[in-house]
């Protein structure tokens, strides 16, 4: 067991599956000598040299492109992009190409590439810096859409991305890049795409979120008297909404805590998948705490922005006394 | 397979050229290159300054500062008029106070305090101002430079075909070596070849990228003026440590794009004397090599010029210091003094140009209570 941070933990995963895997390669701006901008690929360069750890130019669609003409030679591309910001010059080969490439080929052709993204606010950082575009991914068929809220599942699940025949976009939050250490395993181990993960057991009330909100959330939660059961979602699409159905029918409430703006953010999803699962189990509406609709704003509003616990205990009260 | 991890080494600079052959510069009033030189230092202090305010956590997030660099935007702006548009990427407080933006509005801007250029909700990479026609501010390497070729794009369209004249306009487009890479400049400087847009590229060649010397990042690193080729576009190679010599160079493509309405290429070859933001620890370079260029930097060039030229002395120099840092120290002053945002006032308002956004409820912010009626104008 090692006590590491969420960054050290993806590390380790890079380190591992790079050992065992010689079609693991890792592209992107600044990765290489520099270790990236978020220090994540530090010392890869170093390890397993220039070839596998390629220091690109500046070029987010030529990265992607370039990956996925990698990954359907047979190669397991892991593309970094350094902020969620710079998706958009990649969108076009995300969602054009990798996410469809499988349908479009009949499977004679596949995309196993780990899209690894920092993603989120919290670091006083401005728009497209902060954002959390994971609905936008999540609504394309094809891709699979994963963000860890734990050094411990960061690494297991990174694995799994890696190993994953499918497109994966791995998102990091990047507020809790460093802000806890968790004893890890240091030998190997997956964690599965698409099961959520039950932080905490309870009765009264089901919480689900996922990201850097996790936190906000056992904050809350450590605040109140209340029985909640916290589900982590772990990988936003494939959804587990069997477990967050089995949650519900248990608790009969349900509040949904995410950084995205709430209109059409992934909560929407949650919230009419309950519906159609739960609606006789319910005993009060379903309540989401979220971003808000405007662009990620700079500094000094960013708190008033991003979900934190005031704003998370305020809707369990809620929806308790409803 | 990739190319070798070299820094730029201490070659990367070319020859002024304004030594050598007849310089308009050197024929201005002694006045305006004092002027230059003042514009210099009060980029260089306020940058400084800007530093220190981050160290203080005054400012947040990213902050690219200019230091080294002084004499491109003070070169380039110097040679165009003022009604020519100017956009730029995130490294822009150069621009900005280049532009004529009064330093205490840049300054508040990263402090995220409403009485910045925009209104302290954009921050160091967005400095925007209308009446001084700057048009950002963007912190999307490369995604500036489509916007270039529009704003040249508007410019000809409006003198052109609805006004039926001549077009005079020139619009200066801002990038840095790194975003040469980006497709998106690619895609526009095949528009402005193609529909003779008058925009000038220029191209702050600093030989970094982050943490990627160009000779890693470009291919025909030595030489990126040929990219101009492939796009039918004039194009010139300028040494940007002189700020002279950024005039000269840059008066010369402004004209000629001016008197034939037509796109140019520019690389000003510069070298940015920090880190590429506050938390790099530049270990893709030596101190040697910045060493080398921090000694020959461009206020020390200017000011030398002026004494020589018996236009100023140290006492002179002195007093011009002086009074910029009193400037510098006004703006940081008024900054503080400056309120963050209202919560209630700012966090919706122009997302839309109706007060609250046509949500009807979906998401108001819960701390507004109530917000006056959804869809309100
Ligand atoms: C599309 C995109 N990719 C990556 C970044 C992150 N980034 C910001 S600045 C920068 C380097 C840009 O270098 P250059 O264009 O040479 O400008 P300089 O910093 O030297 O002024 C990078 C990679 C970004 N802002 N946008
Ligand atoms: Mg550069």
């Amino acid at each position: 067991m090692a006590n590491i941070t969420l960054v050290q933990a993806i590390n380790l995963a890079l380190v591992q599956e790079m050992e065992k895997d010689d079609r693991v390669m890792i592209l992107g701006e600044d990765v290489g000598l520099n270790g990236g901008v978020f220090r994540v690929t530090e010392g890869l360069f170093k390890r397993f040299g220039k070839d596998r750890v390629v220091d690109t130019p500046l070029a987010e669609s030529g990265i992607i492109g370039t990956s996925i003409g990698l990954a359907m030679s047979g190669l397991r591309p892991v593309p970094e992009i350094q902020f969620e910001g710079f998706l958009g010059p990649a969108y076009d080969q995300i969602c054009s190409h990798a996410a469809r490439m499988r349908t479009r080929t009949r499977a004679a052709f596949t995309v196993p590439m780990t899209i690894r993204v920092p993603v989120g606010g919290g670091i006083h950082a401005p728009e497209l810096h902060s954002d959390s575009p994971e609905t936008i991914y999540a609504h394309q068929p094809g891709l699979k859409v994963v963000m860890p809220a734990s050094p411990y599942d960061a690494k297991g699940l990174l694995i799994s991305a890696i190993r994953d025949p499918d497109p994966v976009i791995f998102f990091e939050p990047k507020r809790i890049y460093r802000a806890f250490r968790e004893e890890v395993p240091e030998d190997e181990y997956t964690v599965p795409i698409g099961k959520a993960r039950t932080v905490c057991e309870g009765e009264e009330l089901t919480i689900v979120s996922w990201g850097a909100s996790v936190v906000q959330c056992m904050q809350a939660i450590e605040r109140t008297d209340a029985s909640i059961e916290l589900v982590d979602l772990r990988t936003i699409y494939p959804l587990d909404m069997d477990a967050i159905e089995a949650s519900v029918k248990k608790t009969g409430r349900c509040v949904i805590v995410h950084e995205a703006p709430k209109t059409s953010g992934f909560g929407s999803e949650i919230a009419a998948q309950i519906m159609e699962r739960c609606f006789l189990h319910l005993e009060a509406p379903v309540q989401r705490v979220a971003g808000f609709d405007t662009i990620m704003p700079y500094y000094k509003l960013e708190t008033e922005y991003l979900p934190d616990a005031d704003r998370i205990e305020k809707a369990i009260e809620e929806i308790r006394a409803y | 397979m990739s190319a070798a991890h070299t820094a730029i080494g201490t070659s990367h600079l070319v020859e002024a050229e304004s030594s050598k052959r007849d310089s308009a510069a050197r024929s201005l009033p002694p006045q305006t290159l004092l002027e230059w030189l003042r514009m210099m230092v009060l980029i260089r202090e306020f940058e400084v300054r800007t530093m220190q305010a981050y160290q203080d956590r005054k400012i947040g997030g990213f902050c690219h500062v200019y230091i080294g660099q002084e004499a491109v935007a003070v070169g380039c702006t110097a040679a165009v008029e003022h009604e020519d548009p100017i956009v730029t990427a995130y490294r822009d407080h150069g621009h900005a106070l280049a532009r004529g933006m009064d330093p205490k509005y840049c300054m508040a801007e990263m402090f995220g305090r409403i009485g910045g250029c925009a209104k302290g909700k954009g921050g160091s990479m967005h400095m925007f101002d209308r009446d001084n026609n700057l048009f950002g501010g963007h912190g999307i390497v490369g995604a500036q430079t489509p916007l270039g070729a529009g704003l040249a794009f508007g410019t000809k369209y409006i003198d052109e075909v609805i006004n039926g004249g001549r077009s005079q306009r020139v619009t200066l487009c801002f990038l840095g070596d790194g975003a040469l890479n980006q497709g998106a400049l690619h895609e526009a400087m095949n528009l402005a070849g193609l529909l003779n847009l008058p925009v000038i590229f220029v191209v702050e060649n600093n030989g970094y990228s982050m943490g990627t010397s160009i000779h890693r990042g470009t291919t025909m690193a030595d030489e990126i003026t040929s990219k101009a080729i492939g796009y039918g576009m004039m194009s010139a190679q300028i040494d940007g440590m002189d700020v002279m010599n950024v005039y000269d160079g840059m008066k010369e493509v402004v004209d000629e794009a001016r008197a034939t309405s037509r796109p140019a290429f520019v690389d000003i070859r510069t070298y940015r004397f920090k880190g590429h933001s506050m938390s790099d620890p530049r270990k893709y370079r030596t101190r040697e090599e910045e060493e080398v260029y921090e000694d020959d930097g461009p206020i020390a060039k200017a000011r030398e010029y002026l004494y020589d030229q018996k236009l100023l002395d140290e006492d002179g120099f002195k007093a011009m210091s002086k009074e910029v840092r009193g400037q510098v120290r006004e703006s940081i002053k008024w900054a503080d003094a400056s309120p963050p945002p209202d919560v209630a006032e700012e966090l919706y308002k122009d997302v839309y140009v109706e007060r609250w956004g046509p949500y009807n409820g979906t998401s108001e912010p819960e701390m507004l209570g109530e917000p006056g009626g959804n869809g309100e104008g």
